[in-house]
């Protein structure tokens, strides 16, 4: 994160209703000068809403939107310093490229020499340059993308808007997308705020995330703390892959602790939770961070891991479902308890999944402190 | 599969495509090709036309008489057309933006006049127009207004009022064909607007532009195919318009229709009224080539 954390949007506050619907309810959150912020959260969860509203296409219902410490109420889109890439990239199909990039400096009564150097700065910027006197409908869904977020930089604003930016292009030309957005935003240093519903997307470009679910703001965090210290269950499963059990806290002391799961068992947990005894709580546990052991192998990494200072967890089971994905193979393991568990194991070798199959019966251990203990 | 059987055997094809065909050769080419004959032929006694091949009519039809009156034809659909783009645009806008409860309302309401007989309604709005017409009613009751609140502050009062004519000269011809042919132009106006996607609304409005230079810049230069289709759509019926000139009009307001019927009908010359018809005919040919032969917009998907 930058050195001094200052706010360039402040969103206080701020809800909207359309008639009886609300899609966003009560929010407020800052966002930081020079960071690359997204807001995740699935389909109509309110996310495209607010960024509406911070581009001026919405009114709050309640509350307001300051943008570099000045109030956005009742000044018009047109005149907000902040410019935003559409999800259907809204290029102009009548213009050729180079237009469609001068276009917003043309209004702004720009020179028309510094347009001219602007735009192909611009142009080069994305790594179109040269591409100017094209017509959009000569481009591909990616290139055109580039066009609309260089008809954005050029104009600098102090935050630039993206809906959905990789939406609509391939999964090989979104991968690439991301790190060049990620370049992009660092070379220019502008503020981006971007809206997904792609936990992936969020988490390879993001330096913070606002989780949005159901119109609140369900979490805000960095990437990794989102990941690895998911705050309710929401986030927990939204966010990657997690298993969840029901349990309840038996034991919390401030280095140990352990909660009742009928699902799974007793888990231990080698710091404390802090909430009260016998309290209803869910553990989420990531299914990379269970290790399957090989048919056999159990017993010795058991022996072992009894002296291991931070103790383990141990459950057995017996596969019931395989899916080989190549870089990892996922399995599905019901216990014996008749739940079931999702454990990912990484293929080292290329031997690796020949060692497993429907119906054996393994055993699988974890941290005590790769579980989450979740209290909402 | 079905639908791939009747586009691959010709014998299917042309058997569905038959009676069409029929239907357009025997009632639409055969009486067409006659009256295109006949614009080459000579009137012999009451009934009888010779094919002669004579240019005659022609060379009659190229006079400055009526040469004026193509001309001021043409003058009047440009009029019209303009008026109704003028006024339609803002009205296919304002369809186009309404909420999805108001929108259908508001077509419904565009599409209602077709319901109704043209004759009905032409002289709907004569009544409207007339001397004793609601019109005149409406400005002489705020002529009198106006003269009656002078003479209460002690001012002279204004002279009595006079109804104008608003009927039966070219006022009232424009004026009819603004409002027969208004609908013809809104329809494909909304039909290209209501595709316009509205993140390209946003995104001139997201860089600065405001709302006139928005519709000027994006909005019109989109819209263009719609513009051309809703001007065709509405230049072409009045070019050829006969029944509001001929029931609103004044006597130096007929149109160039007006005198083809007039050939036709009651000097039954009908080799002149042919050409004339297809000096009109050949005039709309060449508009739609134009509008064919101009630069197709790219569109983007």
């Amino acid at each position: 994160m930058t050195e001094t954390a200052k706010p360039i949007i402040q969103i206080q506050n701020v809800s909207k209703r359309f008639g009886k619907v609300t899609a966003v309810d009560n929010v407020s959150l800052d966002i930081n000068a020079g960071e690359f912020f997204v807001l995740l959260g699935p389909s109509g969860c309110g996310k495209t809403t607010l960024l509406r509203m911070i581009a001026g296409f919405e009114l709050p219902t309640e509350g307001r939107i300051l943008i570099d410490g000045q109030d956005m109420a009742g000044i018009p889109p047109n005149k907000r310093p902040v410019n935003m890439v559409f999800q259907s990239y809204a290029v102009f199909p009548h213009m050729s490229v180079a237009d469609n990039v001068a276009y917003g400096l043309k209004i702004a009564g720009v020179k028309g020499g510094e347009i001219r150097d602007r735009v192909a700065e611009a142009l080069d910027l994305v790594k179109l340059g040269g591409f100017g006197e094209r017509m959009p409908d000569q481009m591909s869904g990616g290139q055109r993308q580039r066009v609309a977020l260089a008809r954005s930089l050029v104009m600098r604003p102090k935050v630039l808007l993206l809906d959905e930016p990789l939406s609509a292009l391939d999964a090989k030309l979104r991968a690439q997308m991301q790190f060049e957005l990620s370049e992009l935003q660092e070379k220019v240093g502008i503020t981006f705020v971007t809206v997904t519903h792609d936990q992936d997307e969020a988490l390879s470009m993001a330096c913070r995330i606002g989780v949005i679910n159901k119109g609140e703001v369900a979490q805000l965090a960095t990437p990794s703390d989102l990941y690895e210290y998911p705050a309710n269950r929401f986030v927990a499963d939204f966010v990657g892959s997690v298993n969840i059990f029901e349990g309840k806290l038996t034991l919390d002391d401030p280095d140990k602790a352990a909660v009742d799961c009928p699902g799974l068992g007793k888990v231990y947990l080698n710091h404390g939770v802090t909430g009260p005894h016998g309290a209803d709580v869910w553990i989420a546990l990531r299914p990379e961070k269970i290790y399957l052991h090989v048919p056999g192998e159990g017993k010795a990494v058991k022996a072992a891991a009894q002296d291991a200072p931070d103790g383990y967890n141990f459950a057995r089971g017996k596969i019931k479902g395989m899916s080989y994905l190549g870089d990892i193979t996922l399995f599905e393991i019901e216990l014996e308890s008749g739940t079931r568990i999702r454990v990912s194991r990484p293929n080292l070798s290329r031997h690796d999944q020949e060692d497993f199959t429907w119906d054996d019966k393994v055993s699988m251990h974890w941290r005590a402190d790769s579980p989450v203990v979740l209290l909402g | 599969m079905a639908e791939q059987d009747w586009k691959t055997s010709k014998r299917t094809f042309a058997a569905v495509s038959l009676p069409t065909l029929f239907w357009v050769v025997v009632f639409f080419l055969v009486p067409m090709a006659i009256v295109w004959l006949y614009s080459f032929g000579e009137n012999r006694g009451l009934t009888d036309i010779e094919f002669s091949g004579t240019l005659e009519n022609y060379k009659r039809a190229t006079e400055w008489l009526y040469l004026t009156i193509f001309g001021k034809s043409f003058a009047v659909a440009a009029l019209v057309t303009l008026i109704c783009l003028i006024i339609g645009f803002p009205v296919a806008m304002a369809i186009t933006f309404a909420s999805e409860k108001w929108r259908p309302w508001l077509l419904l309401g565009i599409m209602l006049p077709f319901w109704t007989n043209l004759l009905i309604r032409t002289y709907a709005l004569m009544m409207l127009l007339g001397t004793q017409g609601f019109a005149n009613k409406g400005m002489g009751a705020l002529w009198e207004g106006t003269s009656w609140i002078k003479t209460l502050v002690g001012l002279q009062p204004l002279p009595t009022w006079e109804p104008v004519q608003l009927l039966f000269n070219n006022f009232a011809v424009v004026f009819g064909l603004v409002y027969v042919h208004l609908p013809f132009m809104v329809l494909p106006l909304y039909a290209a607007l209501d595709r316009l996607d509205r993140s390209l609304i946003e995104a001139s409005l997201d860089l600065g532009a405001g709302h006139f230079r928005t519709i000027m810049r994006i909005v019109v230069p989109l819209a263009a195919p719609g513009i051309i289709a809703g001007v065709m759509i509405t230049l072409i019926p009045a070019l050829g318009a006969y029944l509001t000139p001929d029931l609103m009009g004044g006597t130096d307001s007929q149109m160039i229709a007006n005198v083809i019927e007039r050939q036709f009908k009651k000097a039954n010359d009908w080799p002149f009224g042919a050409a004339l018809s297809f000096l009109l005919i050949y005039a709309m040919f060449i508009l739609i080539a134009l509008q064919s032969m101009r630069k197709k917009v790219p569109e983007v998907r």
